[in-house]
């Protein structure tokens, strides 16, 4: 960039502020608003644009079977999208495209505007920024909850930093917090694999969280969770929102009301309707349960 | 107050040397200096043996027991570095050999007129150490790169470990391989320009060899203790969650997998200036099956329980050999069935359910 360039941009950001009396940096903010004067850095995510997720007619066929056909969809930042659909609709699919596992036939996947997710591997997205909760709860059975969450941390994942790697004391801090905040606080030294199937599940969103990840995507994440862990998860993913972008795939349908009804109401939140591996429907949940179409292939049945 | 507590303990996993450990070690080193060059000829030659198993059984451990990758090919690290051993003793005896030549007595006898090019250098110490780990761990690593980049897990790993210490057999049992053929090495004469078949040679063998088994055991013990072998032990229980987690697995994986060759190589290259033989007969498909049997037979995923398994089941089978030859493998089979069946955590697992049980009669 040229100097000229660059004076041009920091006059524009300056006359911009003055005319819309903004004080905060809004380069960083995310919203609709063109951005002035920043630089794109490889690897890290950017969201400027205001979305945190594009997935553009991707196709899957597993021997002629269309898992995804043609699917399309954007996540803004700081959303939290619920994504509902019958059996083999084509959810997990989806994620599986989205984490790198499975890499479709055609269409485009982009994280932010500037990461292909086609091109990189699955522990290249996570590091990016994408955590990803199994639908069957999956942590390291025979390590302690504390280590669970210590292996998670967001840190050097490379084996020669983690062969001498000790914890500091601010992973520390954020391990206790983390703890604390899926219920799990006087559970460190338990051995993972004696928890509970709802405390199991929680262990593996606090192993999300310890990855501060830009994107969650959670696969049924209250799946045989009795209903007092449930309502507790639905409170734990509204204060996340905002500060996190959420995907949540779920079936449970007193779930999903928790979530599109509660937290900031001002925001509208989108519900995706899946169906044979395309978009159905998607609006408000009240427009969606009114959907005819919707009506027919999923919730009248 | 009590959560920052467990936070604190569990923040620091039992040290290196915790006091068990301290006590065991010295255990092993009075053995080692103080016992060895007082026991009979016999003994020495076969703990000496045995000690070079254990640290197979210790490798595979890490590979099979902390990382969940059954490998049945290490049987080949184990002879490869063997055979590195064997050129360098080959080359030692010198104009001793039955035809009198420079050249190893079976290259005279094929009627080569000169050494070929891979035993270039084998008349050196130090160039032998170095291919005693570099042989065994460069072969891990390329094989081990293209099975673990295409993701080849459990039971297919297993096969195409097993294929590949079959092929290099028969490829050893071939005269033209270079490498004696199916009689291998062996009449060694001397060791650093030290005769070999002495007393006191065989308890410095005998006495390295427990030195290298200590310090490997220290080494695992730091590796298991480590961040690093806690992503290994994750890696063993979902795979899936470490690759999004954000962990590239193949290079723990890989890593892990030369080391634990590397160390086979090691042992192998102890065993054979004590045996004074090497033939393609150590990579047969039973040899190597037998070293994941010590470490399941000891208990997996412990460090001390291979050691022990190698103990038990070598000092089974001299003594079945010796009372009942015919009966050794149905024993052995009986053996492996009954671990996988009612000790599935080996001989460790019982001694901690028996204290579990004698504590619990106290209470």
């Amino acid at each position: 960039m040229t100097p000229e360039l660059l004076e041009d941009g920091a006059k524009r950001l300056a006359e911009y502020k003055a005319k819309h009396n903004v004080t905060e940096d809004i380069a960083q903010s995310g919203g609709q608003a063109a951005s002035f004067a920043r630089v794109v850095q490889p690897n890290i995510v950017d969201v400027s644009a205001g979305g945190i997720l594009y997935v553009d007619e991707i196709t899957v066929s597993f021997d002629g079977f269309r898992a995804l056909n043609k699917l399309s969809l954007d996540v803004r930042v700081g959303e939290l999208r619920c994504i509902i659909g019958p059996n083999g609709a084509g959810k997990t699919t989806m994620m599986d495209v989205i984490t790198g596992k499975t890499k479709p036939d055609s269409g485009k996947a982009f994280f932010g505007s500037n990461i292909d997710l086609l091109r990189l591997r699955e522990s290249e997205i996570a590091e990016r920024g994408i955590g990803r909760k199994f639908q069957k709860p999956t942590v390291f059975e025979q390590l302690s909850v504390f280590e669970n969450l210590e292996l998670a941390a967001k840190t050097d994942r490379r084996v020669r930093h983690t062969i001498f790697a000790k914890l500091t004391p601010s992973e520390l801090d954020q391990l206790h917090a983390t703890m604390k905040l899926i219920h799990l606080a006087g559970d460190g030294a338990r051995v993972a694999g004696t928890l509970s199937h709802g405390q199991k599940q929680w262990l593996e969103i606090g192993m999300l969280l310890m990855q501060n990840p830009k994107l969650l995507l959670l696969d049924e994440p209250v799946a045989g969770m009795t209903d007092e862990e449930t309502e507790r998860t639905a409170e734990l993913f509204l204060s996340l929102e905002g500060k996190h972008s959420l995907v949540v795939v779920e079936h449970d349908m007193k779930f999903i009301g928790e979530l599109v009804n509660g937290g900031q109401r001002e925001k509208k939140k989108i519900v995706t309707v899946l169906h044979e591996g395309s978009v159905l429907a998607e609006g408000s949940l009240a427009d969606v349960q009114s959907n005819e179409r919707v009506i027919e292939v999923y919730l009248g049945r | 107050m009590s959560t920052t507590a467990t936070l604190t303990t569990t923040a620091t996993p039992s040290a290196l040397f915790d006091n068990r450990v301290r006590i065991g070690l010295a255990v092993a080193l009075a053995i080692v200096f103080a016992v060895v060059p007082f026991l009979p000829d016999f003994y020495v030659t076969l703990l000496g043996k045995i000690m070079c198993f254990a640290i197979c059984a210790l490798a595979m451990d890490l590979i099979w027991g902390y990382t969940g990758i059954l490998s049945l090919g290490h049987g080949l690290f184990f002879a490869l570095g063997g055979y590195a051993m064997g050129m360098y003793l080959m080359r030692q005896i010198g104009r001793d050999g039955v035809y009198k030549s420079d050249l190893p007595d079976f290259m005279v006898f094929l009627d080569w007129k000169q050494l070929p090019w891979h035993w270039t250098g084998s008349e050196y110490f130090l160039w032998t150490m170095i291919l005693v780990v570099a042989l065994p761990g460069v072969l891990a690593f390329v094989f081990g790169y293209f099975a673990f980049r295409s993701r080849i897990k459990g039971v297919y790993f297993s096969i195409i470990t097993q294929a590949l210490t079959f092929a290099a057999m028969l490829l050893f049992f071939r005269n033209e391989t270079g490498f004696g053929g199916n009689n291998g090495f062996t009449d060694f004469k001397r060791i650093l320009d030290i005769p070999i078949a002495t007393p006191s040679m065989r308890i410095s063998l005998c006495v390295i060899t427990g030195l290298v088994l200590i310090a490997f055991y220290l080494i695992a013990r730091y590796i298991v203790q480590s961040k690093y072998g806690r992503v290994l032990q994750a890696i063993r229980d979902a795979e899936s969650r470490v690759l999004f987690t954000g962990y590239n697995t193949l290079w723990y994986k890989l890593s892990i997998w030369t080391i634990s060759a590397m160390m086979c190589g090691v042992a192998g290259a102890l065993y054979v200036p004590q045996v004074g033989i090497i033939n393609p007969g150590e990579m047969s498909p039973a040899a190597s099956i037998e070293i994941a049997i010590w470490a399941a037979v000891g208990g997996r995923a412990t460090l001390i329980g291979p050691i022990l398994g190698a103990f038990f089941v070598n000092g089974a089978k001299s003594w079945f050999t010796v009372a009942f030859p015919e009966y050794w493998l149905y024993f052995l089979g009986a053996l492996f069935i009954a671990v996988t069946l009612f000790l599935p955590q080996g001989i460790i697992g019982l001694l901690r359910k028996l204290r579990g049980l004698r504590n619990g009669a106290k209470a």
